[in-house]
């Protein structure tokens, strides 16, 4: 079982290169099969994560959550989907249809992107960058510019609002986020995820950089716009931010990106702080699976218990604390690195 | 044609096709957006020739951060309709000597990369960019490399100087 998927890919490639293929355009082909996939997995995957979010939330709240279709309410979510699908697709008239139309889009497509680098299992990564960790960092980024694009192309005032406290907020807390991952790259000397999972292999990066750990939990939470810091979206003050004037598929398309990039984050964070899918017994892909899990759930029980901050609280917390935090934990990561090689380690 | 080619040939385009787009738009926050995808296909560019830090940072900085700074700029200083903000100039003179600038600077780059000799360094970084990137830069650069840190920190100091303007007491 452990490596059924490495084989999998192993067997395609060895059958298009026996069909008279150059080695080059087999790979390629390998690559949009291993993306397809990712995509579909994730895709799937996520409609099974709203339904456990609801019943999360309403087990938190003391309440049943969906229930009424399928066991346990599991057909929920499938229900949801198929509405959303055969809706209307409204495009109001007074927005700036071509950035209205590619917004969506564009927040979709990132968020897909992100999985490229992220190791799924023992030797399961789609490309293994030598800038791996930077590189989701830096794609992570972009998406200011679809949320940007949204708050804009509406043409409303709450969407554009919306919009721009969501750019503002990604732009602040994407610094203590980098940050806060600058420690493990200093222990690990590498930006390449399999060198920074094999450095897990005796110790898990959580407990030798706490600090980082929780820095990185708290402005993940903040750049996935994610209860207690889902002030773009706030709906009392907002009606829903950015996503205001989005009906059917459209909406639709924003709620999956959301959803993509928490599993992104999540699976991120067990790369890089929970030994990836290094664990025992089980094959790996089922390791960073449960993990990834488990991480997840802390992010749902933390959005439905805390109550949302205010927007001037949010960013005077980045600045003024989040930032020179990490900033120390670099320095203390460089310090201890030192002390520790002049110890002879 | 080789995969390498096709992959350049589709990035190009794309790069100059998007710089057409910043030209061309009549709606000036068109041409941002036009702007962070021709941003994008240059570091497409980089990534092909396997400087995937290069192509990163130029992701990171300019299509993630300078471009989100233009649109905002953008759009705290628009006072007109959004679709007549990128006008173009319909006067002859300024036509002409648009075009006369335009062609003088291609038509310079253009010689300029044709008659340089560019020699290939016979080092093969391979898979190394980054180590050997941090180690010239922490390394025999890193006078320049502080000081330029410095020169944008007291940039970020005036700039915020200038925007609250001095307190009288």
């Amino acid at each position: 079982m452990e490596h059924f998927f490495v084989n999998t890919a192993h067997a395609l490639v060895a059958w298009l290169t026996g069909l008279g293929l150059a080695p080059g355009w087999a790979d390629l082909i390998l690559l949009v099969v291993q993306w397809i996939a990712v995509i579909i997995i994730v895709i799937l995957n996520i409609t099974v994560l709203i339904w456990l979010e609801r019943k999360v939330s309403g087990f938190i709240q003391q309440r049943l959550g969906p229930n009424r279709l399928g066991p346990f309410g599991m057909f929920q979510t499938i229900a949801d989907a198929i509405k959303l699908l055969t809706k209307e697709d409204i495009v109001p008239s007074q927005t700036d249809r071509m950035i209205f139309k590619t917004a969506p889009m564009v927040f979709i497509i990132i968020s897909v992107m992100l999985y490229v680098v992220i190791p799924m299992g023992d030797g399961m990564e789609i490309v293994d960058l030598n800038v791996g960790l930077f590189y989701f960092i830096s794609i992570g980024s972009l998406s200011t510019i679809a949320l940007l694009m949204a708050g804009w192309g509406s043409n409303n005032k709450w969407s554009l609002l919306g919009g721009m406290r969501s750019v503002a907020q990604m732009i602040s807390y994407e610094i203590p986020l980098a940050f806060s991952l600058l420690g493990v790259v200093m222990i690990t000397g590498s930006l390449r995820m399999s060198d920074i999972v094999a450095a897990q292999s005796n110790i898990w990066f959580v407990v030798l950089q706490p600090i980082a750990f929780i820095t990185y939990f708290i402005s993940a939470t903040a750049e996935l716009n994610r209860g207690p810091f889902d002030m773009p979206e706030a709906e009392q003050e907002l009606t829903s931010g950015a996503y205001t004037e989005y009906t059917g598929m459209r909406w639709a398309l924003f709620f999956l990106a959301e959803y993509t990039n928490l599993v992104a984050v999540s699976a991120l964070m067990a790369t890089v702080f929970f030994g990836g899918w290094q664990g025992p017994w089980l094959p790996s892909w089922l390791w960073i699976i449960i993990k990834t899990y488990l991480i997840l759930n802390v992010f749902f029980l933390i959005k439905w218990t805390f109550p949302r901050i205010r927007m001037d609280h949010l960013m005077s917390f980045s600045w003024k604390f989040l930032i020179p935090v990490s900033l120390a934990n670099i320095l203390l990561t460089g310090a201890g690195i030192e002390v520790l090689m002049r110890m002879g380690w | 044609m080789s995969l390498n080619d096709i992959v350049f040939i589709a990035l190009a385009g794309i790069t100059l096709l998007a710089a057409l787009g910043v030209v061309l738009s009549r709606n000036i926050i068109h041409s941002a957006l036009f702007l962070v995808l021709t941003f994008l296909g240059v570091a497409g560019i980089y990534f092909q020739l396997n400087a995937g830090f290069v192509g990163l940072v130029q992701i990171m900085v300019y299509a993630g951060a300078i471009s989100v700074l233009i649109i905002f700029a953008i759009m705290l200083v628009m006072d007109v309709e959004p679709d007549q903000t990128n006008l173009f100039n319909q006067s002859t003179p300024t036509i002409m000597a648009g075009g006369y600038v335009s062609v003088l600077l291609a038509a310079g780059l253009a010689g300029a990369i044709w008659f340089t000799k560019w020699p290939l360094s016979a080092v093969q970084v391979g898979d190394q960019g980054v180590e050997k990137l941090a180690g010239m830069l922490l390394g025999p650069y890193v006078v320049s490399f502080e000081v330029a840190a410095i020169l944008l920190l007291v940039a970020v100091f005036g700039a915020i100087l200038l925007a609250k303007g001095v307190e009288d007491k």
